[in-house]
Formats: structure tokens, C-alpha cells, sequence
């Protein structure tokens, strides 16, 4: 199939970028978007222009380094999918395909799609002190974490820190994002001695960083390449009440 | 203090403050109501509402702070909110906000715009002076508040006005019933849907109940 691409183009962080055109040939349905941005990019190579800049890591949906809007949808708006596992299928020959970096104050654009996530470094480092031992798994009942405890807290464990919750927020708010870590903390008993300070700090973090506000627009977990609820802002809602009743 | 400047408590408090003004459009409303029971029941209503003037006052002024905290931060977090976004996307396709909650900062705005404008009609007379005028007499020592509100409702521009203004407060209720519970952490993942349906039935039976006062003057259910 042939397509024609509108692709965000900047040089540098500080460079005011433009959307460009460009046309995808002999694109196979099989391949995935970032297969057919690889087939684009030495197309351009061979042209002697630059290629676009996009970052990836695993390309199997795990990763969540695709920070790419397309067609006004992060990671394409398939439910559960990163960029990788989003396919040409989805798309029609002669389409017209938008692809942007998210936009957000906290995730400056560093060249054409790639953007600076670093933010997210900074609130999970606002939430304090967690061991985690390497090596083998865990026996079983070796601690006493009640099962729906611990898939409560896995579910938000799902978090890939991927930023799709900031980019198609109204507000650029990294509510769910943060709500995933206060949650799976505040669930399990490793997590609680520092509960109170971890909320606190995590939502101060947010805002220092240039995040917006959550208000409830929901759009982040739509967009969520792992489900991540809403639920979970509910919870570090229920953690920042308690840190006002002591 | 920390409920006033951190995220989550500016957003308590939005809701907090929302609810209880929630509290007292329905105060507003089941007074309002009497206005079906008969000619003299609504100035029944407002002279016995009158004769306690601290209790009017006290709650006046609870209601002030409720609305100063309410729109401060409302303004305050959309400006925020704004700035988080300095640039927008060539195309943006939205998968589960609604209308109502993209435009609170708006209705907002439209009902406090309203709020002066019904405060400057019925509170202190100040507009609309033809309708109220005929009634400022005591009549069996009350004022006919039926005869100010019904004419001043035969006016198709003060009805198009006063709905419009209900209009925006039943939208800014879909978005904000269903906000104050999960803000509160007290909805989970399955009841959300459940919880946002039940916000727009009863933000719609707001509505309905509000606009349902002037309509009724202004097609003759009720006559002056």
C-alpha cells in the first residue's frame, strides 16, 4: 500500500519544528508502523536527507519508548497497543497518516518525535526508598500478601512509564502515571511505612515538572497501552485524604 | 497549608465546595418549587425565609466563601492546566471525555455571569425594574414574590436567558457529580460508568426542574 505521511519535523529542542510530507511506498500490511518509518527512513537516507528521529527499544510493546501521536491518537489509539504492535493493516492504501511527538510542558521535544520523558524519572524518585532483590522469583506464600492484594498491585505495576497518560490528557496531567506507583506501593506492606510522604512528595513532584492537574477527563486510561484504571487515581486520592487527617 | 497549593488538595476542595453548593441549588430548588403550590405559597415561603434575617445572613456568607474557593481554584488550576500544554496538536481525537467536562471552565463562567444577573434581578431589583416594580408593596404584610417572578417570566428574553444559565449548570453537573465521587476515591474501576450515568440523570432532573419555572410562565401553565 501507498501512503502519504505528515510527520512532525524538528531539529532541536530548542528549533521550531513543522509538520512534513512525505509518501510511504510499497508499504506491506504485515509490517508494523515502526517497520514501515524504518522503510520511509532509508528511503531518505538514500535521498541524502535526514532521517525522522523516533525512539524504540524493544518493539514488543514492552518498552513504551514510541512516544508517537498519530492520527491525533496516542500509539495510534488501538486499545492495549504501543507503536510496534500497531499494524499497516489498520491502515487503507492512499491513506493520510498525522504522526506527532507528545505534547506536553514536561516533555520537551528533543528531535522530530522523540521527546524527553526524564519527568517521570523524577516523580518515581519523589516517591522515596523501595528495595528490589535480583535473582530468582519469590518463593510462594514467602510473603504473606493476600492474592487479590498482590493483583492489585500488579495491575498497576503494569505501568511502562510510557507517557500515553500525559499525551492525550487535556490537561498534560501524569495523574495515572503517578497513581499507578502510589498505588502498587500503598498496596503491599513494603510500601507503607513511607505511604504518607510518597503521595505527597509524587503529586508534588508532578507539579514541579510542569504537569497539569488531573480533572477527571478519563482520556488516559483509553489510552493506556496497559489498561491502567482510573481506579488507581481514586486510590491515591483515598492515600492524599489520609495524609490531611493526621 | 499543603489542601490549598498541592494537586490533589486543590482538587478536594473543588469538589468539596462544588458538592456542598450542590447542597444549595437543591435548597433553591425545593424553594423554588413551592411556586407550583398555589399563588401564595412561594411568598409564604420567601417571607418566613426573610423573618430570620442571621440565619439568611450566615447562609449568605457560607455560600460566598463556597463560591470564592470554588472559582478561585477552578480559575486558578485551568490556567495551570493550560500553561502544562503550551503547544497543541495538529490533530487531537478525544476517546472518552465529554463536552461537559471540556467546557467546565466555560459553564462556570456562564453561571457565575448568571448569578450576578439573577442577584441584580430578583435580590436587589436592580434590572428587569418594569417586572419587579408592580410588587414592591407588602401585600397581607408579604411581597408578592409570585407576581415579580411570573412577570418578569412573560419575558421571552429573561426566560431565554434564565435557561440558557440552567443549561450550563446541568452540564457543569454531569462532569462535576460524577468527579466529586471519584476525587473522593470512593469509585473503583466498575463502578465508574455506573457513577457517571447516575451524575447525568440527576444533572438532567436539575435542569429540567429549574428551567421547568420559567417555561411554565412563559407558555401560561402558570398565570400571574
Amino acid at each position: 500500500m501507498n501512503l502519504t505521511l505528515h510527520v512532525w519535523r524538528q531539529k532541536g529542542p530548542q528549533v521550531k519544528g513543522k509538520l512534513e510530507t512525505y509518501q510511504a511506498k510499497n508499504i506491506s500490511e504485515d509490517q508494523s508502523f515502526l517497520e514501515m518509518l524504518d522503510d520511509v527512513n532509508e528511503d531518505l537516507i538514500k535521498a541524502g536527507k535526514d532521517p525522522i528521529a523516533f525512539d524504540h527499544d524493544c518493539r514488543e510493546g514492552i518498552c513504551g519508548m514510541c512516544s508517537q501521536v498519530i492520527n491525533g491518537k496516542a500509539h495510534g489509539g488501538d486499545e492495549r497497543t504501543t507503536v510496534c504492535q500497531l499494524h499497516m493493516r489498520r491502515f487503507n492504501d492512499g491513506d493520510d497518516i498525522v504522526i506527532e511527538p507528545w505534547r506536553a510542558k514536561a516533555f520537551p521535544v528533543q528531535k522530530d518525535l522523540i521527546v524527553d520523558r526524564a519527568a517521570l524519572d523524577v516523580i518515581m524518585q519523589a516517591g522515596g526508598y523501595t528495595s528490589c532483590h535480583t535473582g530468582g522469583v519469590a518463593d510462594g506464600n514467602a510473603l504473606l500478601i493476600p492474592k487479590p492484594t498482590a493483583d492489585y498491585a500488579m495491575d498497576a505495576a503494569e505501568c511502562i512509564g510510557c507517557g500515553a497518560c500525559v499525551a492525550s490528557c487535556p490537561n498534560s496531567s501524569a495523574m495515572l502515571f503517578t497513581s499507578a506507583k502510589v498505588a502498587q506501593l500503598a498496596a503491599l506492606p513494603q510500601g507503607k511505612a513511607e505511604a504518607k510522604d510518597r503521595v505527597r512528595n509524587m503529586t508534588q513532584a508532578l507539579l514541579d515538572e510542569g504537569f497539569g492537574n488531573c480533572t477527571n477527563h478519563y482520556e488516559c486510561q483509553d489510552a493506556c497501552p496497559k489498561g491502567i484504571s482510573v481506579k488507581f487515581i481514586a486510590k491515591l486520592n483515598r492515600e492524599y485524604l489520609k495524609t490531611v487527617a493526621k | 497549608m499543603h489542601l490549598f497549593t498541592s494537586t490533589v488538595g486543590r482538587k478536594i476542595l473543588m469538589a468539596v465546595t462544588g458538592l456542598l453548593l450542590v447542597g444549595f441549588i437543591t435548597i433553591h430548588l425545593i424553594g423554588n418549587l413551592t411556586i407550583f403550590a398555589g399563588n401564595e405559597a412561594i411568598n409564604i415561603y420567601a417571607a418566613g425565609l426573610h423573618s430570620m434575617p442571621p440565619v439568611v445572613w450566615i447562609f449568605r456568607l457560607v455560600i460566598l466563601v463556597l463560591f470564592a474557593i470554588h472559582i478561585t481554584f477552578g480559575i486558578q488550576l485551568t490556567v495551570e492546566n493550560s500553561a502544562a500544554t503550551p503547544e497543541q496538536y495538529a490533530i487531537q481525537v478525544t476517546q472518552k471525555t465529554t463536552f461537559a467536562a471540556k467546557s467546565m471552565i466555560y459553564t462556570g463562567l456562564i453561571i457565575l455571569a448568571f448569578i450576578l444577573y439573577h442577584l441584580l434581578h430578583f435580590t436587589m431589583h436592580v434590572v428587569h425594574t418594569d417586572a419587579i416594580e408592580p410588587y414592591n408593596q407588602l401585600v397581607n404584610g408579604r411581597h408578592n414574590v409570585f407576581g415579580m417572578v411570573g412577570t418578569s417570566f412573560q419575558s421571552a428574553f429573561i426566560t431565554i436567558a434564565y435557561a440558557i444559565a440552567i443549561i450550563a449548570l446541568a452540564f457543569h453537573l454531569t462532569h462535576g457529580l460524577q468527579s466529586f465521587i471519584q476525587t473522593l476515591g470512593w469509585s473503583n474501576g466498575p463502578s465508574q460508568d455506573k457513577v457517571s450515568a447516575i451524575g447525568k440523570l440527576v444533572a438532567i432532573a436539575y435542569g429540567v426542574l429549574y428551567v421547568a419555572i420559567p417555561l411554565a410562565f412563559l407558555f401560561h401553565i402558570l398565570k400571574v
